[in-house]
């Protein structure tokens, strides 16, 4: 199979690469400025505030980095209008649709079983569809993940406005939560999905996909059967069929890949070392 | 009636006496010649010598009311003796043939000495006695009747008179001037004391001498005994100034009377002549002058005069003080004077210094004869010494750290000695708001290393007495800082009546002793908690889990709520207390410092509260492990499911690639 023969499929539009872009972006700035607050007695919290000069910036960073993350969270709503506008579907049908929505179903459950089958060599590879179970728990995991820490970090932001209506006692536990939660989302995001979608041998050492948007037919013929079986059932692979990436992109997402890729693992081996310290030290 | 018989009676006794004196003396020959005989002729008021014109008269009423009245004139002229005439120039009387202890005594003073030298302006008996008129000496008609001696002695010891004139080697000028200006003269002349001191109660009647005689009354060494005729129990007055003790053990470590208090007037020339300054500089002068030193080499004698100069503000120099005023052991049986005479003690003049300085660490130091005790020298310099006022003195405050650097600063001559603690005081007072002050403001208030440690009386910390010890450090700081001490007084800081101090902290507790930083300086702000934490520990780290704890650890963390922020420094209080800044209202007005929206229901955030205290945080508690559970849970469930994953994807990428070689080939 020569290059010229190699067909692309898009996965991924230009607004959803972009609005991962800015989650990457955004996510990796909360994480940086937040984890150097939360363990600040540490020499690499310290080393990241002298980076950026002052816990001020660090600050400034992390509230810059709140508003880009409410931003995407209620952009990600257009992007969901768009997609049932283009769906002729009714609304409740469009999210709870078995083929391409995001709401987890039974097939989802089935496919955990064999999953596990499959990994311990009692089963073929499940043919996943468009979303896999754990794709759908990372989407959910950010509606969780921004609601709780993105309430408890506006009460943390605006703390003199808030005791108006709760008492000041409460930010104790707000703290809590925005802080735990937060470690949770980081420890998730840089181990689990790092893992899922990047690391593990199939990918490594990076799945360029969310930044080019688009797999080769092969890939999605092995990977994800049904979803392809539907394009071809419904007649639109046609449709989706897209040029070969251009190169600077293939660049970009490598270049830009990585260093996501580094700053995160790097955060994480810093946070479990020192839990693993503190914890058993 | 009975004096008239008392008065014969005397008279009487008093003729034999005279008549068996005038036998024993005159035995080997009678007297052939009367008073009577005499006064024929010498009775006459016209009666002229021969040779040169001059009168020859004897009053007989005055010489009857002299001393001498009922003697022959030929017991004293002797040589008037004679049957026939008498020669025509008769022997000076020799008083000595009766006053033989008082010839002895005048043969040895100046007077006698010149008079034997030939002398011609020498003074014989008569001179100050009269011939026949003398008159007992309490007679206030005598010329030596005590207010009559500065005008007999004046009479050759004035300006202008043909003494003065010749005997340029007596360096005291316009004595009787300068005596009747004085204490002494004044006392005399003008108030009638017959107790004021006169020539002759310093310089002794007939044994005058010149004061570089060392029998001399007047000789510095004898001068005290002089004056402690009059001024007995002097010592007790002068205590303050001079050592008591010295009176009587080494008078000649104290300087003597005359040298403060000038012989003859009270300006302060000093010694004129042979210890004037201008007499050790003849020597000194020389920038070559060396004396041999201990070890072998040679130390220099030289005294740079343009250094010891009172325009330059030498302090002893602007005062007048002379070389010998330090330089005080002095001696005329040495060549030179100065031999030997060691180094000088300035606890002559300076007793109180000095024995403050005695118990002072540099003081016990040099006792032992440690080679790196600091003496007066050390620090004041030598002739260059100056007031503290003035710039260019080493204890000048500006000056101060490096004059104490000079010696306590690593490898120099203090740390030698001293083993662990701070070694870079200098450096680390420069960086301090002290050292600052000083050095960058030129802040003479500053406090400087002696501003604490004193000039004299320092001690180590450890040293009860210290300035610097626990117990003092607070009342040393208080000094300048009283507004300080006086809110501490009223803070929870301040230890109640009869409570352990040292479980309450001093000045250097929080504000680090040679390194005290500005309060609002980034250095200080961040090294705040760790003060606290010496001794609550407890609060400090419960403080650091807080966020304005955590920021504070971090770069840029001075700008973040220290402990002061919300407790206050000087004048805190405990939380629990009414007038607290965390109390209530307080509370509320303090946390708006940062906060400017807070209300009540803002101040109820635990700055202090952590999960781990259950029974305090229950909420924080079950809010921290049902967190901890879910994160736990869901790390379990993917972290397994990770792992069992990973051996099926490696696998799955081995067929890839050996698929992938497949289609190659």
């Amino acid at each position: 199979m020569s290059k010229t023969e190699t067909v692309y499929v898009q996965r991924f539009n230009v607004f959803a690469r972009v609005l991962h872009l800015t989650v990457i972006i955004s996510f990796l700035t909360l994480a940086l400025t937040g984890m150097a607050l939360k363990f600040a007695d540490e020499p690499w919290a310290g080393a990241i505030a002298s980076f950026f000069g002052s816990f001020r910036v660090l600050g400034v960073l992390h509230r810059i980095g709140a508003v880009l993350t409410f931003g995407y969270f209620f952009i990600h709503f257009i992007l969901i209008y768009q997609n049932w506008r283009k769906s002729d579907k009714s609304f409740v049908s469009f999210v709870f649709d078995k083929t391409i929505g995001m709401v987890p179903n039974l097939q989802d459950a089935r496919e955990i079983g064999q999953t596990i089958k499959w990994f311990v060599g009692k089963g073929p590879r499940p043919r996943y569809g468009r979303w896999t179970y754990w794709e759908k728990f990372d989407y959910f995991a950010v509606f969780w993940g921004v609601a709780v820490i993105g309430l408890t970090g506006l009460c943390l932001w605006f703390p003199t406005w808030v005791t108006h209506y709760i008492p000041g006692s409460w930010l104790n536990i707000a703290t809590i939560i925005h802080s735990d939660e937060a470690l949770l989302a980081t420890g998730f995001i840089f181990t689990i999905h790092f893992f899922n979608t990047h690391i593990r041998p199939e990918k490594w050492p990076l799945d360029r996909v969310i930044f080019t948007g688009s797999v080769t037919l092969e890939e999605l013929k092995h990977e994800r059967p049904r979803e392809y079986e539907m394009l071809v059932r419904e007649g639109r692979l046609d449709d989706v069929i897209v040029d070969r990436p251009p190169t600077w992109l293939v660049i970009f997402a490598y270049v830009f890949g990585f260093t996501a890729l580094t700053i995160g693992m790097g955060l994480v081996f810093l946070i479990m070392y020192t839990i693993f310290q503190r914890t058993f030290g | 009636m009975s004096a008239t018989i008392g008065k014969r009676a005397g008279s009487i006794v008093t003729f034999f006496f005279v008549v068996l004196l005038a036998l024993i003396m005159n035995s080997h020959r009678a007297l052939s010649m009367s008073n009577e005989d005499c006064l024929e002729c010498h009775g006459d008021e016209d009666i002229t010598r021969e040779a040169d014109d001059s009168s020859v008269y004897v009053n007989a009423e005055v010489l009857a009311k002299s001393v001498h009245g009922e003697e022959e004139c030929v017991s004293c002229h002797q040589d008037a003796d004679t049957e026939d005439e008498h020669p025509p120039k008769l022997k000076r009387v020799n008083c000595a043939e009766c006053h033989d202890d008082i010839g002895a005594v005048y043969e040895k003073s100046i007077h006698g000495k010149a008079r034997s030298r030939g002398d011609a302006l020498a003074p014989y008996c008569s001179s100050c006695h009269g011939t026949h008129d003398i008159l007992p000496p309490k007679n206030p008609k005598s010329t030596v009747y005590v207010t009559n001696i500065p005008i007999t002695c004046g009479r050759c010891h004035r300006e202008g008179s043909p003494m003065t004139k010749t005997h340029d080697d007596i360096d005291q000028h316009n004595v009787l001037k300068n005596f009747s200006m004085s204490m002494h003269g004044k006392g005399l002349l003008k108030d009638g004391l017959i107790v004021a001191a006169v020539c002759t109660s310093c310089h002794t009647s007939h044994n005058v001498r010149p004061h570089t005689d060392p029998e001399s009354t007047t000789n510095p060494k004898n001068v005290a005994k002089t004056c402690m005729h009059c001024h007995a129990n002097i010592e007790n007055t002068h205590r303050k100034v001079i050592r008591k003790s010295l009176w009587e053990k080494e008078p000649h470590k104290i300087p003597s009377c005359i040298e403060c208090h000038q012989p003859h007037e009270q300006s302060k020339i000093g010694y004129q002549g042979k210890l004037s300054d201008a007499y050790c500089l003849k020597c000194h002068s020389n920038p070559n002058l060396v004396m041999p030193d201990e070890e072998g080499g040679v130390k220099s004698l030289y005294v740079d005069t343009d250094e010891y100069d009172e325009f330059r503000g030498t302090l002893h120099k602007k005062n007048k003080i002379a070389c010998v005023k330090c330089h005080s052991n002095m001696d005329s049986a040495r060549d030179p004077v100065c031999k030997g005479s060691g180094p000088v003690d300035c606890s002559a003049c300076h007793p109180q210094q000095s024995d403050v300085y005695a118990k002072s660490i540099h003081g016990k130091l040099l006792a032992e004869l440690d080679p790196n005790a600091p003496g007066c020298t050390d620090c004041h310099g030598k002739h260059n010494n100056m007031s503290k006022a003035n710039p260019d003195s080493p204890i000048n405050p500006i000056n101060i750290p490096n004059l104490c650097g000079a010696c306590h600063q690593e490898g120099k001559k203090a740390a030698v000695r001293r083993k662990g603690g701070e070694q870079k005081i200098v450096a680390t007072y420069s960086m301090s708001i002290h050292g600052k002050g000083l050095v960058k403001s030129g802040l003479l208030v500053s406090a400087t290393c002696a501003s604490c440690h004193t000039g004299h009386s320092i001690l180590p910390p450890a040293d009860a007495q210290s300035t610097v010890n626990r117990n003092h450090l607070s009342d040393t700081c208080e000094s300048c800082h009283y507004g300080v001490a006086r809110k501490i007084q009223q803070s929870i800081h301040n230890p109640p009546f009869g409570a352990d101090t040292s479980r309450f902290p001093i000045c250097s507790d929080c504000h680090s002793a040679h390194g005290a930083a500005r309060v609002s300086e980034a250095a200080f702000r961040k090294q705040q908690a760790n003060e606290c934490a010496k001794c609550h520990q407890e609060q400090v780290e419960t403080y650091r889990e807080s966020y304005h704890g955590k920021a504070s650890m971090l770069a840029g963390g001075e700008r973040a709520a220290q402990c002061s922020d919300c407790h206050g420094s000087h004048t805190i209080l405990a939380a629990t207390d009414p007038d607290s800044t965390l109390a209530g209202p307080n509370a509320v007005k303090t946390c708006r410092k940062c906060h400017p929206g807070a209300n009540l229901s803002f101040t109820t955030y635990r700055t202090h509260a952590t999960h781990g205290d259950k029974k305090r945080n229950p909420d924080m508690y079950y809010a921290f492990w049902s967190m901890t559970s879910l994160l736990l849970g869901t790390f379990s469930l993917f972290g397994l499911h990770t792992l069992l994953w990973f051996p099926r994807s490696f696998k799955e990428r081995m067929k890839m690639i050996r698929k992938a070689r497949e289609q190659k080939r």
